[in-house]
Formats: structure tokens, C-alpha cells, sequence
């Protein structure tokens, strides 16, 4: 018999230890199938962040740096610079990106790095026990906004996409879901894209996925997915938001 | 003044800081999540969602920040709480000497626990010594009861007019932030009276002194506020003696500078701060009916650290054995460095230094065991094979 479908070469034969219904799996997928594909195994180093995928580098079987909270994009701009053969890819949470280490993807972002940024939205601080992140939706509970989040005093949420792409450095920035399977399909075309763009040497990619994070939600998987189609794709529509390569949609 | 009426719970640290934290009611609380001790900020924003303080909680999106607004908080004039750990006081480092240069009594819960790399959420000491240079006064509690108590005494310690200084309670991360106890809680209203109004000296917006905080100062006059910050720091002893002893009559629970656990007639001496202590404690009473004359001391008070009165208290053992959870790499242990410095007038006791508990590894009481053993040896032949040695650790 033929087999038709296998695991990527660069995901290793273990089993995630995401809560079930977790995005990160389906994404750790979409990279390690990306990397497959475009044949840059050997030359590709993954940054880790500090939130639930800080095991990533358990998953991925590429040479992996687990750095602190925030700090990818900063680490991210040596390594490339030191090794610009390389292919560099982030992979952060809204914690880590949106909060603690929003200078660092800014400037790189300004900066106009050349290097692959995934930018995992589920809408709060997934390993410490979902905590309200800046990208938590006005009203939404969280451990600490137990009365929903209060905009008057707890802020209005940040729109990563938009904002990145009122800058001239990036390349390509696009909002992608994987709440479906036409959406994780397009996930993964937008994913091999920003890959291609630094291959390209074409500078800063980034994707947005929105994301869903059952657990700290307090939803099913099933009620999680409702609320990214009914909730959060309203807050957070998808598209492309930048795109200096092909400006249509891709 | 009669002893208070007080409430028997079992509690977690983490549960027990934020019922102190509930009933100081400070007036601001920037917070950033950080394991472990993120409990606290969770069980204080539902104080606050419940209306059961009247504290302004600041979701800000880092511990730099956090330390940030609570610096601005406190300049402006507020009574203002965090609580962090670990990569979060690391953030926040550059921050706490501006705190503490400010003159600013901001309270920081510090749940202990490993700095990076390589990555790790467990209790050890490298937080806390790594801001012992900050000017911020550091006390160290054994259990949730004296993290719930030197935290009601804060305030009182920091704001006092002779003092003005920034200051941190340290508990370990998960053996105590974490951990069950029982433990007794202060009624709302004793804590009220015991804390007193907040009277901020020297605030912005008094409008017949205007003022600028943080100017710059150049070699003529930076010594001068450095002097000052350490006369600061010099004060802080009697203030914290003052106020224990006023924490006693009210509760019955008395706190001294450090704790002697059958120390008076020891030779051989344990010197380790925190949790750890509650193990050396029930492995010293077995070795006492064995025979063998073992004390502990525990420091509570490390910054300013009372090296007169440890000296004197440890002065006359044989030999003492200091036992650090975190390490200055190239010299000796922090701890063990305080201990050898308040020993210098002395000629008696031999010491010597054991690294312990590096990201939350347990200190089982078989090992504090082998480091009595090895301390009655070195008090029985005055030698010491290694002066400093990694303990329970792979060769
Ligand atoms: C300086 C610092 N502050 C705080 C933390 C604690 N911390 C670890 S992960 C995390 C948030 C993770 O949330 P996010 O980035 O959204 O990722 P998720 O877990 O949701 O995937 C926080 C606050 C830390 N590790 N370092
Ligand atoms: S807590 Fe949320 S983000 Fe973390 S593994 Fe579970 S579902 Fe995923």
C-alpha cells in the first residue's frame, strides 16, 4: 500500500503534552511541514519562547534556542546577522510578543530584519494560568480581570498585524486562523510565505494565528473554536495586512 | 496593649501575602505575572474585583514596567504593593535602585525562585541576592505565617521617617508560596490600627514647595546622597526591632533580627535562611539527643544584615557550617560571605560554605544530616577539607 501521508521529517515521534484542543500542536505541524518542504532543515534555527511552547524545541527536531520573555526578536536579529545564511524563525505568544517583548518586535520589525516571525494570539498568558494579555478582548475574563476585561482601566487590546504594518520595514504581515481546515491550510500557505520572503532575503514576515487556548478559557475545543470565529475574528479580522512581494492577497 | 484576636487557616503562602496585602489595602498594585508568584496578583485582583479593597491594580506588560509605575505611584504620594519573581526581579532591576535612590517604601512580595539559564521555575536564593545591592531592606520568612507577618510589618519598617526605603519579603518559591500550611491571620481591624494612615513625605503636587525627584547629580554632591541612603540603612535595625516588639505585644509572636533554634551552648553551627530551616530544625533536635551540641541561626533581617549581633551569637561555636541556595560564582556564597564578614573580629569558630537547593532541588534531611555530620568532624579536628563545596549535586 502507498502511504500518502507521514509525519514531517523535523517533528520528532512524541507526543504533544498540549491541553487538548491547544493550537500550538496544529502550528508546531505547519512549521515542521514548512521547513520539510522548502528543504531548509539544515540550515534553520527556531527560537522558543517563554509561554507554553517553551518546549518546542521537545517537538521540533532543529537546532533550538529557548530565550526569555519577549526577547526573540532581539536574539533572533543576531543570530541572522551573525549567520545570514540561516534561516531564523520566532515563535512567540501575545505574552511574549504583545506584552513583555513589544519593543523588540517593533524595532525589528522597523528594522526590517530578515527573519520569520509566528505570532501565536490566544488572547491571554496561556502558561501562567490565563491572565489578561493585551490582546485579551474588552469584556473577556481572565484569572485577573475575573469581571471581564475593563478597558477604562485595563486598556483596549493591541492589533499586532495593524500596527506592524503602519511601519516601512516589513515585508509581509498577514492575520491567518486555524479554526478549520480551509483556515489551517491557509495558515500554512502563509507561513510557507514568510519563509520564502527571508530564503528570498526579502526581510521581515510575520503571521498572526489566531489561536485557541481551551484550558485557560474554560471553554471545550469546540466552544474555543466558536469563540475565534464569533469573537475574535471580529476584534482581529483576518487577511493581509502588509505585503511589499505580491501586494495582492496571497 | 492586649493580644489580638487572630483566625487559625490553612493556607498557601501565595494565599497568605495577598490577605496581607488584602487588609494593608495599598493604594496601587502594578503586577506582571510571574510562577510562582503569580497567586498572589490573582487572588488580589479578585479583592479588587469584589470591592474589597480600594487598590488600583496596573496590568502592565512587564516587571520593568510594574517596578516603573510603582515608583510613580509612590513618588505621587500612594501606598503601593507588586509581587514578583525570579527573570521579573531581574527586569526590574534597573528600577530598584531608582526606588530605592528615590527614597521610595515600595513593598515587593518576592517569591524565591531561579534565574535563567538554564530555564527554571523552582525556589532558590539567586533573586533575592541578586538585589541585595539595591538598597532595599530584605527579610526572609521559614513559612507562609512569617511571610504573612513581616508582610503586615512592612510598611511600618519602610515608611518610618528615619528610614524611607524600599523593601522586599522573601518566601520560597513552591515549598512555601505553593504549600499548605496552618498558620494564623491578624483580625482586619488590629491590622488597620497596627499599620496606621499612610503619611507620604515630601509628595509631588505640594504646591508651596515645588520639588524635582531623580535630578542629576554630578561627583559634587553624589556621595553625599549615597552617605545618606546608608545612614538610611543603618537606621533600619532599630526600626525593625521597634516594630517586631510592637508586632509581639499585639499577636504574641515575636521576630528578632535572626532566630536561634539551640544555639546558646552550641559547637556545631547551621547557618541557612527560609525553608530550609524547618528541616535543620527537627535534624538538630535529633542530633541534640544523640549528644552532639548542634544550634541553628536564621537570619531574617539580610538587608541591612546585623553583623555585630550575628557575630555575637555565633562567636562561640566551633565550628558552623553556612549553607547557601544560591552561589557567587568565583567567591563564596552570599550568605556565607555576611557570616564570614561578622565573624572577622573573632577568632573562634572555623567555617566554611555549601551550596544547596539550585532550582528547588530538596534538601532532604539526610543531607542536613551528612552537613552535621561534617560540621561536628570539623569542630572535633579544626580542619576543614573544602571551604566551599556544591552539595547533593551529580559528580
Ligand atoms: C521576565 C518574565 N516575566 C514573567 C514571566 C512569566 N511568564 C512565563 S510565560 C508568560 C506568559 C505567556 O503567555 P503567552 O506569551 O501569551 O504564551 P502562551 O503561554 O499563551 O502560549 C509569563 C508572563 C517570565 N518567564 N519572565
Ligand atoms: S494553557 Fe492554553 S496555550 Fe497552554 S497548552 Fe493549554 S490550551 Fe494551549
Amino acid at each position: 500500500m502507498e502511504k500518502v501521508f507521514s509525519r514531517p521529517s523535523c517533528l520528532k515521534n512524541k507526543p504533544f503534552r498540549y491541553c487538548p484542543g491547544c493550537s500550538h500542536g496544529v502550528l508546531h505541524r505547519i512549521l515542521a511541514e514548512t521547513i520539510d518542504v522548502l528543504a531548509i532543515r539544515d540550515r534553520t534555527i527556531g527560537i522558543a519562547p517563554v509561554g507554553c511552547a517553551v518546549f518546542a524545541y521537545d517537538y521540533l527536531d532543529l537546532d533550538m534556542v529557548e530565550v526569555p520573555h519577549g526577547r526573540p526578536p532581539a536574539i533572533a536579529t543576531g543570530m541572522k546577522r551573525s549567520r545570514p545564511d540561516s534561516i531564523v524563525f520566532s515563535y512567540q505568544g501575545d505574552g511574549d510578543l504583545a506584552a513583555i517583548g513589544t519593543a523588540e518586535i517593533v524595532h525589528a520589525a522597523a528594522r526590517g530584519e530578515n527573519i520569520t516571525v509566528i505570532f501565536v494570539n490566544n488572547g491571554n498568558y496561556g502558561m501562567t494560568g490565563g491572565q489578561m494579555a493585551p490582546t485579551t478582548l474588552p469584556g473577556q475574563k481572565t484569572t485577573t480581570t475575573p469581571a471581564g476585561r475593563d478597558i477604562r482601566d485595563a486598556g483596549n487590546p493591541i492589533k499586532v498585524s495593524e500596527m506592524l504594518a503602519t511601519l516601512d520595514g516589513p515585508c509581509y504581515i498577514e492575520r491567518v486562523s486555524v479554526d478549520s481546515p480551509k483556515n489551517v491550510l491557509a495558515a500554512k500557505r502563509a507561513v510557507q510565505k514568510a519563509f520564502k520572503n527571508q530564503i528570498s532575503g526579502l526581510g521581515f514576515s510575520l503571521v498572526e494565528v489566531l489561536s485557541m487556548c481551551p484550558t485557560d478559557w474554560g471553554m471545550t475545543p469546540g466552544q474555543s473554536i466558536e469563540w475565534v470565529r464569533t469573537r475574535m475574528m471580529k476584534y482581529y479580522p483576518l487577511g493581509v495586512y502588509k505585503d511589499t512581494v505580491s501586494p495582492s492577497p496571497v | 496593649m492586649a493580644i489580638t484576636t487572630t483566625k487559625t487557616v490553612a493556607v498557601t503562602g501565595n494565599q497568605a501575602v495577598a490577605e496581607a496585602f488584602r487588609q494593608l489595602n495599598p493604594d496601587v498594585m502594578p503586577a506582571y505575572p510571574i510562577t510562582p508568584s503569580t497567586g498572589i496578583m490573582e487572588s488580589f485582583t479578585k479583592f479588587v474585583s469584589d470591592g474589597k479593597v480600594d487598590t488600583e491594580t496596573i496590568l502592565v506588560e512587564s516587571e520593568h514596567s510594574a517596578m516603573s509605575a510603582c515608583i510613580g505611584a509612590a513618588a505621587a504620594g500612594g501606598r503601593v504593593a507588586t509581587a514578583t519573581s525570579s527573570q521579573g526581579m531581574a527586569l526590574m532591576w534597573e528600577m530598584l535602585h531608582i526606588a530605592s535612590g528615590y527614597r521610595l517604601p515600595i513593598l515587593m512580595a518576592l517569591v524565591n525562585r531561579a534565574l535563567s539559564a538554564p530555564l527554571n521555575i523552582h525556589g532558590d536564593h539567586s533573586d533575592g541576592m541578586g538585589m541585595r545591592d539595591c538598597s532595599w531592606i530584605q527579610l526572609f520568612c521559614e513559612n507562609a505565617q512569617e511571610a504573612y507577618d513581616n508582610t503586615i510589618m512592612a510598611y511600618r519598617i519602610a515608611e518610618h521617617k528615619d528610614v524611607r526605603l524600599p523593601i522586599a519579603v522573601n518566601m520560597d518559591g513552591f515549598i512555601i508560596s505553593h504549600s499548605i500550611e496552618s498558620m494564623q491571620y491578624i483580625t482586619d481591624e488590629d491590622v488597620k490600627k497596627f499599620v496606621g494612615e499612610y503619611l507620604a513625605i515630601d509628595p509631588l503636587l505640594d504646591i508651596e514647595n515645588p520639588k524635582s525627584i531623580g535630578a542629576l547629580v554630578l561627583p559634587d554632591y553624589y556621595m553625599e546622597h549615597k552617605r545618606a541612603q546608608h545612614q538610611a540603612m543603618l537606621n533600619v535595625k532599630k526600626v525593625v526591632q521597634d516594630v517586631s516588639a510592637e508586632f509581639a505585644k499585639m499577636t504574641g509572636r515575636k521576630y528578632e533580627l535572626f532566630e536561634t533554634y539551640r544555639l546558646e551552648d552550641a559547637e556545631v553551627a547551621i547557618v541557612a535562611l527560609n525553608s530550609a530551616a524547618g528541616t535543620i530544625k527537627d535534624e538538630i533536635d535529633r542530633y541534640r539527643e544523640k549528644g552532639v551540641k548542634a544550634g541553628l541561626l536564621k537570619p531574617r533581617m539580610f538587608r541591612p544584615f546585623p553583623h555585630e549581633e550575628v557575630g555575637g551569637a555565633l562567636k562561640n561555636a566551633k565550628a558552623i557550617c553556612v549553607m547557601d541556595r544560591a552561589d557567587s560564582y568565583g567567591s563564596y556564597g552570599p550568605l556565607f560571605m555576611e557570616i564570614a564578614s561578622a565573624l572577622a573580629p573573632f577568632r573562634g569558630p572555623v567555617l566554611f560554605n555549601k551550596i544547596y537547593g539550585l532550582g528547588g532541588r530538596d534538601l532532604m534531611p539526610l543531607d542536613v544530616d551528612q552537613v552535621i555530620d561534617e560540621t561536628a568532624e570539623v569542630a572535633k579536628t579544626g580542619k576543614v577539607k573544602m571551604l566551599k563545596e556544591y552539595i547533593t549535586v551529580r559528580s
